[in-house]
């Protein structure tokens, strides 16, 4: 008697999942990609296989990769999960080394190492009306912040910014999930001419805006903060800051926020915009004060 | 204990032993010295190790200095009680596969602690030698490293037995050297034991922490084979209470816990200019370079190199970031302390190992401020000098400030090594987990049992940044404590069913 197991009927019935499990997904292997689609040149958005992932993240979340042997750690939202699938959708933009050959991935490939859900999910609840603004590759994270505001009973206003109209991703997907959503191109090729701030203005303006959400470049949370800061509109930024772990080992990820040091990784990525030192951010992602402007033009690509 | 020690002290080979060389003999030889790599030459080489170990003959020589102590009080000095003068003994006598044998007794890693125990404060502090001779004591440490690296090397390693299985799943969160020796011991009992490590390599700071020319990896690796081989499964990429929460787990099986998340988190000073760019912690250092792999050309993840190096603290951590700096190339590199070398926490060998390596060491001088061009990279700190004043509750005497003595040094890169915080992301996510006010995990310090009854503890979490001698016996004793409770579970259970 006192030789079975405790839960052995726990356990086997357990053991019955894993190898229903199993078959399902039994030409799949770890972190395999299973769909690509090229949003633009510099844009790619990636389905990848982590079931353990899909089912346990929430809007906010993001995961650390390491495509092979000797590739670096890098940091990417989940834009999107299939708990049925065990899926998880990525949305890369070309910026350096890692993130140039991640999109050089094709569907069968397998990454190496992904490890997640890792940070704080965002605060969703029931606030009234959000203001959510997305800029360039920042869209990607934006979306499930969106969905997650829509389905808990906001009013969603969205505004998505880039350089030009090919850059503007997600778009029906965000549409999905908000009640308006604006768009601004600095060369008008699409939507409004002007930037992120100007739409986002013309909005708060119009109606009572009591949260807003701004994910993007450094240069355009900055910015979105200083605005909404002027009309006192309590706001979350997603910092992008640089990052090994991303379990709080290293602190390569550390920001001001409020005069305290923080580490995005753990206790962010999302913090109270207007505490938020953008200056040193930018500056500690290497960039200078001085070309901040056309950054800022960047920013929008 | 005592009765066993005699026991073994009395077999007739050591008796023998004893009898062939005259105590006074003994203590009339000279101690071994440890042949290492130059000190010109081995700073070219990140991975090349800096100690190159003893050979049999002088192992040997060196072991019949111990004069097998009917008190043995070097035992009393280690903290999991290696059975010291029998191991000794075994290898004057030429018998090293037994040696290993006794290490193996009481240690689950003894080819890593032989190497970064500081002996000099354990097992060699309490050797007869240091404590009635005023001699240089045994060389525990060398001898502990000779005959695990000849197990090692001899291809002979044996797998411990393992009890029949118990089908039992149990888990052991972190993958340092705590959750090593509790998944040895876990699986010798019969368990499924299941390792789970967030990164994406097994060792915890074994591994991404302390550097291949202290402790090479494949030392490490060669451990963790021989627990695959006793059936220890290992989950690589996985946060507990992220990728899969306590819950999760409890419904997929598993019974109990081990939780050894480390102290990862890294202190810094909170002054002026501490977030400009080439200021790091040192566990960023160190892990980019030893799990990164970042000096090495093949591979993407950089680091960041530079003329001046300053590290700040005086601990293994900094020893070990500073001699990195110097491999990399640095042509100033320097501690920056602000106690003096007596009270220096890192082992006395790498401090001398870094002196011989050209480290400066700016002893009794504390950094004030940083100081940055206009790219916001740093390129100069003010440091203060300081002189020490009272004991404090350390026993340390505590540094205090000369005033107006501050002045500047030339830096480019700044490694901050003050010391650690407890990991977290375990006590984060049970908030009925009992923690103390510096976060670490409250347990009985007898079967590191926690006030969640399933859950167990140890190692840095338990005990804020502390050695990995402490930590392995800490995963020994929670071993011992996880069986006895979920044995007495199953007994429950059992006189429950037969009560029905
Ligand atoms: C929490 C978090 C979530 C993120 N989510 C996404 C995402 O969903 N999609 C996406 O495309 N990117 C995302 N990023 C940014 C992404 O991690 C970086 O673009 C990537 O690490 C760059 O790696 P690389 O080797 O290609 O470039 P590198 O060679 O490392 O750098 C190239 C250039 O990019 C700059 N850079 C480096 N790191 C960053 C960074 N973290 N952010 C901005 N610029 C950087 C450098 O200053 C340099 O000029 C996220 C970052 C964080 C911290
Ligand atoms: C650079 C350096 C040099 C050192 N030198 C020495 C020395 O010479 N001698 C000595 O005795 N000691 C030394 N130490 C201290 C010693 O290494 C530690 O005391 C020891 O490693 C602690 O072991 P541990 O098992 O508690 O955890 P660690 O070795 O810290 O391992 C913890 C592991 O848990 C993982 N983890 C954390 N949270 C989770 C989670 N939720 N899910 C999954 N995994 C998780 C981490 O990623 C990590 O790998 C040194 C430490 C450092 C940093
Ligand atoms: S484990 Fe450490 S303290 Fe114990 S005998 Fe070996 S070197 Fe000494
Ligand atoms: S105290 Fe020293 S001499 Fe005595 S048994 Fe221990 S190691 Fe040998
Ligand atoms: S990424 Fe290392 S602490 Fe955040």
């Amino acid at each position: 008697m006192a030789r079975v197991p405790p839960d052995f009927t726990k356990t086997l019935l357990f053991l019955t999942c894993q190898i229903r499990l199993k078959n399902k997904n039994s030409d799949l292997t770890m972190y395999q990609i299973v769909e690509k689609e090229s949003f633009s040149e510099k844009v790619v958005k990636l389905v990848v296989h982590a079931p353990r992932i899909a089912r346990a993240r929430k809007p906010g979340h993001f995961i650390i990769l390491r495509i092979d042997e000797q590739g670096e750690r890098i940091p990417l939202t989940i834009a999107q999960a299939d708990k049925n699938a065990g899926t998880i959708t990525l949305v890369v933009q070309k910026v350096g080394v890692s993130s140039t050959r991640l999109c050089e991935m094709n569907p069968g490939d397998s990454i190496l190492d992904l490890v997640g859900p890792l940070g704080k999910a965002t605060h969703i609840h029931q606030a009234g009306t959000i203001l959510a603004c997305g800029g360039g590759v920042g869209i990607a994270p934006l979306l499930p912040i969106v969905e997650g505001f829509k389905k808990a009973g906001n009013r969603v206003v969205t505004v998505l910014a880039a350089r030009s109209k090919d850059l503007i991703i997600l778009e029906d997907e965000i549409r999905q999930w908000s009640d308006e959503v604006i768009i601004m191109t600095d060369d008008g090729s699409y939507g409004n001419k002007g930037l992120v701030t100007t739409g986002a203005e013309e909005v708060i303006n119009r109606e009572q805006i009591d949260e807003c959400v701004a994910i993007g470049p450094a240069v355009m949370m900055k910015f979105t903060a200083l605005l909404t800061k002027k009309y006192n509109i309590p706001t979350q930024a997603s910092l992008n800051a640089v990052m090994v772990d991303g379990t709080g080992m290293c602190g390569a990820c550390r920001a001001n926020v409020g005069g305290e040091t923080k580490f995005t990784c753990i206790d962010g990525p999302e913090f109270d915009a207007h505490k938020i030192d953008f200056d040193e951010l930018i500056q500690r992602l290497g960039g200078y004060m001085a070309e901040e402007k056309e950054a800022w033009e960047q920013a929008n690509g | 204990m005592k009765e066993y020690l005699k026991i073994e002290r009395d077999t007739e080979w050591r008796v023998e032993l004893r009898s062939q060389l005259k105590n006074k003999e003994r203590t009339m030889r000279e101690r071994v010295v440890m042949p290492g790599l130059d000190p010109l030459e081995r700073i070219k080489y990140q991975d090349r190790e800096v100690n190159l170990g003893l050979d049999e003959a002088s192992a040997r020589a060196e072991a019949s200095r111990c004069m097998d102590c009917v008190n043995p009080t070097c035992i009393e000095g280690c903290p999991v009680s290696i059975n010291i003068p029998k191991f000794i003994k075994n290898i004057e006598r030429g018998e090293v596969l037994e040696a290993a044998k006794t290490l193996k007794e009481t240690s689950a890693l003894p080819a890593v602690c032989g190497r970064v125990c500081p002996q000099e404060k354990q097992c060699e502090a309490q050797c007869f030698y240091t404590l009635k001779l005023k001699k240089e004591p045994v060389a525990i440490g060398y001898l502990e490293r000779f005959a695990a690296d000849y197990e090692q090397n001899s291809g002979a390693v044996s797998v411990p037995e393992t009890a029949a299985k118990n089908n039992i799943k149990v888990a052991a969160i972190g993958s340092g050297p705590a959750s090593l020796s509790f998944a040895g011991d876990m699986a010798k009992l019969g368990y499924d034991v299941t390792v789970f490590e967030a990164l994406h390599e097994i060792g915890g700071v074994l591994k991404y922490g302390i550097p291949e020319f202290r402790l090479p990896n494949r030392v490490v690796d060669v451990e963790l084979e021989s627990l695959e081989n006793m059936g220890v499964k290992f989950e690589r990429n996985f946060i507990v209470g992220r990728t899969a929460s306590f819950d999760d787990l409890k419904e997929e099986g598993y019974q109990a816990f081990f939780v050894a998340s480390g102290a990862g988190l890294p202190r810094f000073m909170n002054i002026p200019g501490e977030n400009y760019n080439g200021i790091l912690s040192s566990n960023e250092y160190l892990t980019r370079v030893n799990l990164m792999h970042a000096a090495e050309k093949e591979f993407d993840t950089p680091v960041l190199r530079g003329k001046n190096i300053a590290v700040v603290g005086g601990g293994n951590t900094a020893m070990d970031s500073v001699r990195t700096a110097k491999r990399l190339g640095a042509e100033r590199a320097m501690i920056i302390y602000r106690r003096s070398r007596e009270e220096m926490p890192a082992r006395v060998e790498e401090v001398l190992h870094a002196e011989e390596e050209g480290i400066e060491f700016l002893n009794l001088t504390n950094p004030v401020e940083y100081f940055a061009d206009e790219n916001g990279r740093v390129n100069r700190m003010r440091v203060q000098k300081m002189e020490l004043g009272e004991p404090d509750a350390s026993g340390r005497r505590r540094p205090v400030v000369v005033e107006g003595s501050e002045y500047d040094i030339p830096v480019d890169v700044v490694v901050v090594a003050i010391g650690v915080s407890p990991n977290p992301l375990v006590p984060s996510e049970l908030p009925e987990l009992k923690v103390s006010r510096w976060g670490t995990i409250e347990v009985d310090p007898e079967t590191m049992q926690s006030s969640i009854p399933e859950l167990f503890a140890g190692g840095d979490i338990v005990r804020g940044g502390a050695t990995v001698i402490l930590a392995m016996g800490d995963g020994r004793k929670a071993a011992a404590g996880m069986n006895n409770y979920l044995q007495g579970k199953l007994k429950e259970q059992a006189t429950e069913a037969s009560g029905n």
